[in-house]
């Protein structure tokens, strides 16, 4: 399915600079639908390229990240059981503290 | 309209910060005529360091026009470097004076200077200044004097502590950030709305949290995320419109796209506003924010190592002169290091230093190998340099449980070089 993945408060440095990637995700095998538990460990796998520990920490993302599927806090829309759709649009935003 | 008016009039705001985002805020409440405006910031008024820069370089190649030279020294960076750098030398320190402290507060301290100026605006509102430092000791006392809070600060533990606050006293809380080209605002605390631990309920890591005095930041952002302070402020103060409560406002600058998204509601598990929290006014005053976030209140020097794991920018001077036999690890991110840097020394960025030992490690053993060649057997020695001496502390410490046993960091780093050793040495 494709995807848009948006990555923003520094985020971005963690995968070449560029904040928006547009991807495409296929499921795995045997699944029907796509949670963001899945996503997480694809764009961990295929989009960052450095420093993980500063977007993954266990199974969810580091303290401090914020993640929205389709504008819209994903603690909203069940975390990591939320079920991802095709053309959706999620945001992993790292919150700034500067001033 | 007249009853906001007179709604606004009775309230009282306190702006805490008044630097890239109070400044923006303070003058927009001064000139709306919020009744009594409180300001508080411990900080004095100064040119900062991007001025420090322009004139540093000047003295390098006198005639060169500054445009020129910042372009020759950035000329080798992609593109967006290049960006920052020109916002870093043009509009960082041009905005901050302009906005709200004028050259004539320089040294004074900066609630003063935005006391006269918002005085200047509007004789008739009420100001108190604060020239103090807001901690846990005075942070109920002072923040119970007012409707509104504003959050203008620039560090992780002091937004806590804000926030902590706020939920005690039952205040609204206006936060802006604003770091490099992107901002974010939103209310906390505001009638169900979730609170700061609601959204972050543990801090994130040090690494992860960078004071725009030290990654730089465009002036006009925190300009824009300080005036939507402001209006939030109004809104709440006048009681009309929708607050920017549950929902928060994301503004990058770059792409000039702002998206305003719906984010949780007060969480019933929170440690301080949820359902089951003891959380008080002892334990607020007895809790270590600092420690709790792993992260200073104020942009002091850090002192983490014992006086045996450090030299002075003196001492340093003296290996160099000596041609003692070293390896100088320079930890600042890569767009620092190609600004200015020692020659022979070796660029590992904090952030990657984990990743990449084995090049320190080979960078030791070339020095190492060169020495048996030159037939004397001391090993080479190991010095840890950043900007200000923070990193590099940070650095060492690391270096020394990962079996680099005798990395010592310079006191002060490369600002301490160039105010002890070489004032020609180019600072920014």
């Amino acid at each position: 399915m494709q995807l848009t993945l948006e990555f923003g408060g520094g985020l971005e440095l963690l995968c070449d600079s560029e904040k928006i990637h547009k991807v495409n995700v296929d499921l795995p095998n045997g699944v029907e639908e796509l949670t963001m538990k899945d996503l997480l460990s694809w764009v961990r796998t295929n989009v960052i390229k450095e420093r993980p520990e500063m977007f993954i920490k266990g199974d969810t993302v580091r303290p401090g990240v914020l993640v929205l599927v389709n504008d819209c806090d994903w603690e909203l829309s069940g975390q990591l059981e939320t079920t991802i759709e095709d053309k959706d649009v999620i945001v992993f935003i790292s919150t700034l503290h500067g001033g | 309209m007249i009853l906001g008016q007179s709604n606004l009039l009775k309230s009282s705001v306190l702006v805490i910060g008044a630097g890239g985002l109070g400044s923006p805020a303070l003058l927009y409440l001064a000139a709306c005529g919020v009744g009594r405006l409180g300001i508080i910031d411990h900080d004095v008024v100064e040119l900062n360091n991007m001025h420090r820069q322009v004139r540093d370089l000047r003295k390098f190649s006198s005639g060169s026009s500054f445009f020129f030279l910042a372009h020759s020294l950035v000329r080798e960076m992609n593109k967006r470097y290049y960006l920052m750098l020109i916002v870093f030398f043009f509009f960082s320190f041009f905005f901050i004076l302009q906005v709200i402290h004028t050259e004539a507060f320089i040294g004074h301290p900066k609630v003063k200077s935005a006391a006269t100026a918002c005085r200047s605006i509007n004789s008739t509102i009420k100001i108190d200044e604060y020239v103090e430092a807001l901690r846990t000791s005075n942070a109920l006392e002072i923040l119970s004097q007012y409707d509104i809070i504003v959050d203008a600060t620039d560090n992780p533990p002091s937004r806590y502590m804000i926030s902590d606050c706020c939920v005690l006293l039952g205040k609204p809380l206006v936060s802006g950030a604003a770091l490099g080209m992107e901002g974010q605002l939103t209310v906390y605390n505001h009638k169900g709305g979730p609170c700061y631990r609601c959204l972050f309920p543990t801090p994130p890591p040090t690494t992860a949290c960078q004071r725009c005095s030290d990654s730089g930041v465009l002036g006009v952002v925190p300009g824009a995320i300080g005036c939507l302070q402001a209006l939030e402020t109004i809104k709440l103060a006048s009681m009309v419109g929708e607050p920017l409560s549950e929902r928060m406002l994301l503004f990058d600058a770059l792409s000039a796209r702002i998206r305003i998204v719906k984010i949780r509601g007060r969480s019933a598990q929170c440690t301080v506003c949820g359902d089951n929290s003891s959380f008080n006014k002892q334990q607020f005053k007895d809790f270590d924010y600092e420690e709790f976030t792993q992260f200073p209140l104020s942009a002091g020097p850090l002192n983490l190592l014992p006086e045996e794991s450090r030299i002075s920018s003196k001492e340093f001077k003296e290996i160099l002169q000596k041609k003692e036999r070293h390896v100088l690890l320079d930890v600042r991110p890569s767009h620092h290091y190609k600004i200015v840097s020692f020659p022979d020394s070796l660029n590992i960025p904090f952030a990657n230093l984990e990743a990449r030992l084995n090049e320190l490690t080979s960078a030791l053993k070339e020095k190492e190998d060169g020495h048996v060649n030159s037939g004397s057997c001391a090993n080479p020695s190991l010095y840890v340099v950043c900007r200000r001496g923070n990193d590099s502390q940070r650095a060492v410490q690391y270096l020394r449980d990962s079996g680099f046993s005798s990395a010592k960091d310079i006191i002060g780093g490369l600002e301490a070089w160039a105010a002890d050793v070489n004032p020609n040495f180019p600072s920014y």
